[in-house]
């Protein structure tokens, strides 16, 4: 049987109480249905494509396979809706939209939140030397120390999106 | 017509100029007419129509559809262009059967800035010279001393006296219909087209502001998950839907035939009772097994019409026979996936009655390729009238062609009418790999005679493969939900051709054979008018297929140049150089040189990395024999020990005609050298007797390999690069699909290059590369 769960979540920095009938629920629904946030997208529901990413407390997390009951009362959580400010894109989006790093553009929040993560991480360890091409791909393809998760894009934007992500990491590092 | 009443009002709206244009050769003879008072309509059968805004914007109602592409902002260039305005001042309205009345056609085979491109030019050119006109008589000035700039129509350089578009027209309603002898704007003024125009939507794409058809969210919409039958022939036995029952937001099971989802009020819900419904299936007959293809595909069993290509040239046989060489090569690629990252998701509101303002009684959202047949095919679904249903085009996951979003509309169509609520259908993952309409496998033998001095003097290619076009056309037994409420495909009209993309070649041959062998998909039996049609239960052979980007020219290509490699091999001559003997088109060869000259073919081959093989290939096509030409060369470093390929570098001499947005063209030739670098290396669809086993992205613990995979990052080529040929005099040509064609053969050329291993069987896994590996 389902249980029901209430969780206060911190969203994008506006504190939400969230309750679902079934605490196993995924956060992915949650942010997209009950809050309307549509930067988060389903492509996978297995963490196999990256489509779904946000990060909570800062760690980059696959909403389609975070369940609600492993969330902590009060978790932050920052998606794709949440960057930059009105008329103020945040260093990555600019740079996603200045090296027109897309086409359909659906693996967008993917690729932006999964490289916030990563360069918010190099930050918090200290590193703040711009990765390299290689690097960033790496991350990308799951092969960075510690990082397993894999990020896909099928229209075949990647050099444009790897350019993106560098030139966004000389402003934010 | 379902657009008549909404085509009628914005037409009837004063303070606008409408300009009607069609791809219809009819309305062409239709003299251009300025008409102040209502009733001077012009014929409504037309495809499209262009109109001016009182506030003097202007507003593009396409039949053509953004697939992410960046069709939109390449249009929209065309218009800017033409009129004088600011690129932010044009709107596009696409795919709406009520707005965008009449395309019967879809938005493919790079077809959409070739065919729309000039016919959007000549109608915003005819609006502009009506606006010329207007200013003339207002402002009391002869129109050549007239200027126009960002909307306004002025006196010489500084505009003086301007007038803006919208005062121009004042509260007039103008209605005209495309002069095709309208004056256009020398292409040598140019200041919008040809330039690299950031897209217009990737913005609010990155901004989390786009709405996907996966974002349309609807009043009082319901969710729900459709529950396939366990086998591509599998019909339905029985279901026991009481573990539904504890999930909480579950509804109803809705089950017709073999069609069965589960609706629910929320989402999760959904996929939850989906996952404990218990559904008894009894299996068919089995697929023809993938471990016998691909002889199965050549089994004449399993062909139903064989027949020329295109009229053979000289006597192919005799010239085999004399010939001071032959070879002969078979060559494979198996079914491939769209496999786009956000699986379909179709939105549909069916009322149980129409709406008595507009007669509508179906609203369906899709990120279908063409309205109309999808309106068709829905309409005999839901055994309703084509005029009350109403599809509305929203741009999905990038599609590559016809992949399951027709059939995620019609799931959410047939599942609302049963509710009588709006219901929402997202697809699952494992729904996408699973019943996704595949690129077909498909099989070639090319057989190649040359003379003494290595000259090419028969050239002979068969092709076997099931049907590469599936499309709704109308049908609801296109359509999955269709075929599982027992309708059943339409008869086939005449099927040879559907596959030969790209299989004749532009060289110069005097004897020269293209053969197709038409695969059926499924049974089939003459019915009473002697068409072809399936035998009822349908029953599948082979897996469902249907359009993939470039059709048969990935495979068609693959074979013929890899097999040109071949006979230059045989002859003693470098490849480059054997091509250029039969190319006399100066476009062709001028891409050839092109491409030579950036990837400097005429100096050493890339230095091997440590314990590697390097080389390098080429390939060279002409997209449909007719339209953009295309020359490519792939380096590539081959690891002798495991089979490993790394694609290091591409180059890609491109010329479609006239270049429109260079940067969005750039982006569209890197997108396919990647995903066609993707289909080359590693994705091959697995399946069993029952269907697709391959429906996730990679292997776990509840999908065991081999599962459909894509390049990751670090497997791109680290080096695309893009000559582009601009001939701005020229018509421009669709970029969609070309660079797509030369990349398997350019690969597996190089890999032959590299190591002496000829790659005959797409994608070249490790295991593959390894086995041809000479000893």
């Amino acid at each position: 049987m389902a249980t029901p769960l209430t969780r206060k979540l911190s969203i994008n920095g506006t504190t939400h109480w969230v309750s679902v009938d079934d605490d196993t629920e995924p956060l992915l629904y949650v942010l997209r249905n009950q809050l309307g946030l549509n930067g988060p997208k389903f492509g996978c529901g297995l963490a196999q494509c990256g489509a779904c990413t946000v990060l909570v407390d800062g760690t980059i997390t696959r909403s389609c396979v975070k369940k609600m009951n492993t969330l902590n009362d009060g978790a932050s959580v920052t998606t794709l809706d949440g960057l930059g400010r009105p008329g103020q894109p945040h260093p990555l989006q600019q740079a996603f939209i200045a090296q027109q790093a897309g086409q359909c553009a659906y693996c967008g929040n993917a690729m932006i939140m999964g490289a916030l993560g990563y360069l918010q991480g190099r930050i918090a360890a200290g590193n703040h030397d711009v990765p390299s091409e290689d690097e960033i791909k790496q991350f990308l393809s799951g092969e960075s120390p510690g990082s397993p998760l894999v990020y896909l894009c099928r229209c075949g934007s990647h050099l444009r999106i790897v350019r993106a992500i560098q030139q966004a990491a000389k402003e934010m590092l | 017509m379902a657009g008549t009443i909404s085509r009628r009002r914005f037409l009837a709206r004063a303070g606008t100029l409408a300009v009607a244009f069609s791809f219809a050769p009819a309305l062409a003879h239709i003299p251009s007419t300025v008409a102040s008072a209502a009733g001077a309509a012009p014929d409504l059968a037309v495809d499209s129509w262009l109109v001016i805004e009182p506030d003097g914007s202007v507003t593009i109602y396409s039949g053509k559809v953004e697939l992410g592409t960046g069709v939109e902002t390449a249009l929209s260039q065309i218009v800017a262009e033409e009129l004088f305005v600011d690129l932010n001042q044009v709107r596009f309205v696409q795919g709406d059967t009520s707005l965008t009345p009449g395309d019967k056609g879809y938005t493919a085979g790079s077809q959409t800035i070739q065919s729309e491109g000039p016919k959007l030019r000549v109608a915003a050119a005819t609006a502009f010279q009506a606006l010329l006109a207007l200013a003339s008589q207002q402002i009391g000035v002869a129109k050549p001393a007239l200027r126009a700039q960002g909307g306004k129509i002025g006196i010489g350089h500084n505009l003086n006296r301007a007038r803006a578009y919208g005062q121009l027209i004042g509260q007039e309603q103008i209605q005209l219909t495309s002069d095709p002898n309208v004056t256009l704007k020398d292409p040598a003024d140019y200041t919008v087209v040809g330039t690299p125009v950031p897209r217009l939507d990737l913005p609010d794409k990155f901004l989390a502001r786009f709405t996907y058809m996966q974002d349309v969210r609807v009043e009082g919409m319901l969710h729900a998950r459709v529950v396939r039958p366990a086998g591509r022939n599998a019909s339905f036995v029985s279901l026991d839907a009481s573990a539904c029952a504890s999930v909480p937001g579950f509804l109803q099971v809705v089950q017709q035939g073999n069609f069965v989802g589960v609706v629910a009020s929320d989402e999760w819900a959904a996929i939850q009772a989906a996952k404990v419904l218990t559904v008894t299936w009894q299996q068919g007959p089995a697929l023809a097994a993938e471990a016998d293809l691909p002889q199965a595909l050549q089994d004449p069993a399993n062909i139903y019409q064989s027949g020329p290509t295109v009229p053979p040239v000289g006597d192919v046989d005799a010239a085999l026979a004399g010939a001071a060489a032959t070879r002969e090569a078979t060559y494979f690629t198996p079914f491939q996936m769209h496999a786009s990252v956000g699986p379909s998701c179709g939105v549909a509101d069916v009322r149980n009655a129409p709406d008595p303002a507009t007669g509508i009684q179906a609203t369906v959202w899709s990120g279908t390729q063409g309205v109309y047949p999808l309106q068709g095919a829905i309409a005999q679904l839901l055994s309703l009238p084509a005029s009350a249903v109403h599809v509305i085009y929203a741009e999905a996951a990038g599609c590559y062609g016809h992949n399951g979003a027709d059939d995620a509309a019609a799931d959410a169509a047939l599942l609302s009418q049963a509710m009588g609520q709006p219901v929402r259908v997202q697809w699952m993952r494992q729904d996408e790999h699973g019943w996704e309409p595949l690129g077909p496998a498909m099989v070639h033998t090319l057989r190649g005679g040359i003379d003494a001095n290595g000259g090419v003097v028969a050239w002979d290619h068969e092709v076997w493969t099931p049907v590469h076009s599936t499309r709704p056309g109308g049908a609801a037994g296109n359509l999955l939900a269709g075929q599982e409420t027992v309708v059943l495909p339409p008869a086939l009209g005449s099927p040879v051709g559907s596959g030969t993309r790209n299989q004749p070649v532009n060289y110069a041959f005097p004897n020269n054979r293209v053969t197709e062998h038409a695969v059926a998909n499924f049974l089939m039996a003459r019915n009473g008018s002697g068409k072809l049609a399936a035998t009822a239960p349908l029953t599948y052979t082979f897996p469902r297929t249907s359009a993939l980007r470039s059709l048969g020219g990935f495979s068609n290509s693959f074979a013929n140049e890899s097999f040109m490699d071949e006979l230059a091999a045989a002859a003693g001559v470098d490849p480059y150089e054997f091509r250029m003997r039969y190319l006399s088109d100066p476009r062709a060869v001028a891409v050839m040189q092109a491409m030579a000259g950036q990837a400097g073919l005429s100096g050493s081959k890339p230095e091997a990395w440590p314990g590697m093989k390097s080389g390098r290939g080429i390939a060279y096509l002409q997209y449909e024999n007719s339209l953009a030409y295309v020359a490519a060369a792939a380096e590539v470093q081959v690891n002798p020990g495991t089979g490993a390929v790394q694609v290091t570098r591409v180059v890609v001499a491109h010329d479609c005609g006239q270049v429109i947005n260079p940067d969005g063209l750039k982006n569209q030739i890197e997108g396919n050298v990647i995903q066609a670098t993707s289909r080359t290396l590693k994705e091959q669809v697995a399946y069993d007797a029952n269907g697709v086993t391959s429906v996730v992205w990679a292997p776990n613990p509840t999908y065991a390999a081999p599962q459909y995979t894509i390049l990751h990052f670090t497997e791109v080529p680290a080096a695309i690069e893009v000559v582009l040929i601009d001939q701005p005099a020229a018509a421009a040509w669709g970029a969609g699909e070309p660079a797509t064609e030369v990349i398997p053969a350019a690969i597996g050329n190089a890999i032959f290059d590299a190591t002496g291993a000829r790659l005959r069987t797409a994608p070249f896994t490790p295991d593959r590369v390894l086995a041809a590996l000479p000893s």
